[in-house]
């Protein structure tokens, strides 16, 4: 297989790494959770009984761990156009500190953390790194997100 | 309810579950709306094809949930989640079993937390590890 020509230069990276979305907000709503927790076939009733939550540690209802994700964040913007259409979800990882309860108010901000090309089985491809920060609206990170997309 | 499960029993190689979950089309049109992910690969089967796709697949973020719930369960309503990643390695279709399962990798104390880590991952009935993961929690000391 011939090797693509080269995309990615060291400028374009260092233009690239450090770019910040615009922030998004979420207000959590107890109803979203119930949804979610049902969505994904947990009955923990942490997510969905008011009574037994009371009685748990967290005091009260809370979240699912991968609840934020509908939490929708923008897209830091990349400073220069990509001959990319296709995306691919590489994987996720999170980091947890505090709760997250129905009534907060959510403000994600994603940020480019880094970006490299590799030449694979499917061609070129851009492999970036985001950073998502969860901010409740105590200022308290209340999760970080480490993603990995693939474009191609 | 299973006991709380607290830190001095855990030991390195202890297995997590598997539990095995049989998504179907309907969880994901119900996942697709209670997250906000309407990309139609996930519920339109014409559309998935027509992207070279063999089938509609299951939401990345719904596997990682699904990891999520294996080690919360596991941990009990004592523990605390303080870590949880997977990869995207393989795709998988609704209307196939995957199993959720897990290993314990490792236990150690920090700053007054009893940690243990966890090598967590699904797969599928061929036995491949389509999303393989770690995972992180606090537990309790007896």
């Amino acid at each position: 297989m011939s090797t693509a020509p080269s995309f990615l230069t060291e400028e374009m990276r260092q233009q690239a790494i450090g770019q910040e979305s615009e922030p998004r907000t979420l207000e959590v709503e107890k109803g979203a959770i119930i949804k979610f927790a049902e969505a994904i076939g947990d009955d923990n009733p942490v997510y969905n009984d008011e009574v037994a939550a009371r009685a748990s540690r967290y005091g009260g209802l809370v979240a699912p761990p991968t609840f934020l994700r509908s939490a929708v964040s923008a897209r830091p913007e990349l400073p220069f156009d990509v001959p990319f259409e296709r995306v691919l979800d590489g994987g996720s990882d999170w980091e947890y500190f505090e709760p997250v309860r129905p009534g907060d108010t959510i403000t994600a901000v994603s940020r480019i953390d880094d970006i490299n090309e590799r030449n694979g089985s499917i061609g070129l491809m851009l492999i970036q790194t985001i950073i998502i920060t969860y901010t409740n609206q105590f200022g308290q990170v209340v999760a970080t997100q480490t993603n990995t997309s693939i474009r191609y | 309810m299973t006991a709380q499960i607290v830190w001095d029993d855990v030991t390195e190689g202890l297995e997590i579950g598997p539990v095995v979950r049989h998504p179907t089309s309907q969880q994901l049109v119900k996942y697709a709306g209670a997250s906000g992910d309407y990309y139609q690969i996930h519920y339109d089967k014409d559309f998935a094809q027509g992207t070279g796709l063999e089938d509609i697949i299951i939401h990345g973020a719904l596997k990682n949930a699904f990891l999520g719930s294996l080690v919360t369960d596991w941990m009990g309503p004592q523990g605390n989640l303080r870590r949880l990643s997977c990869q995207y390695r393989g795709m998988d279709i609704p209307g196939r079993p995957i199993s959720a399962r897990g290993v314990v990798t490792g236990k150690y104390e920090d700053d007054g937390n009893y940690l243990v880590d966890c090598e967590i991952w699904l797969e599928n009935e061929q036995g491949q590890r389509t999303t393989p993961g770690r995972a992180t929690v606090s537990l309790p000391k007896s």
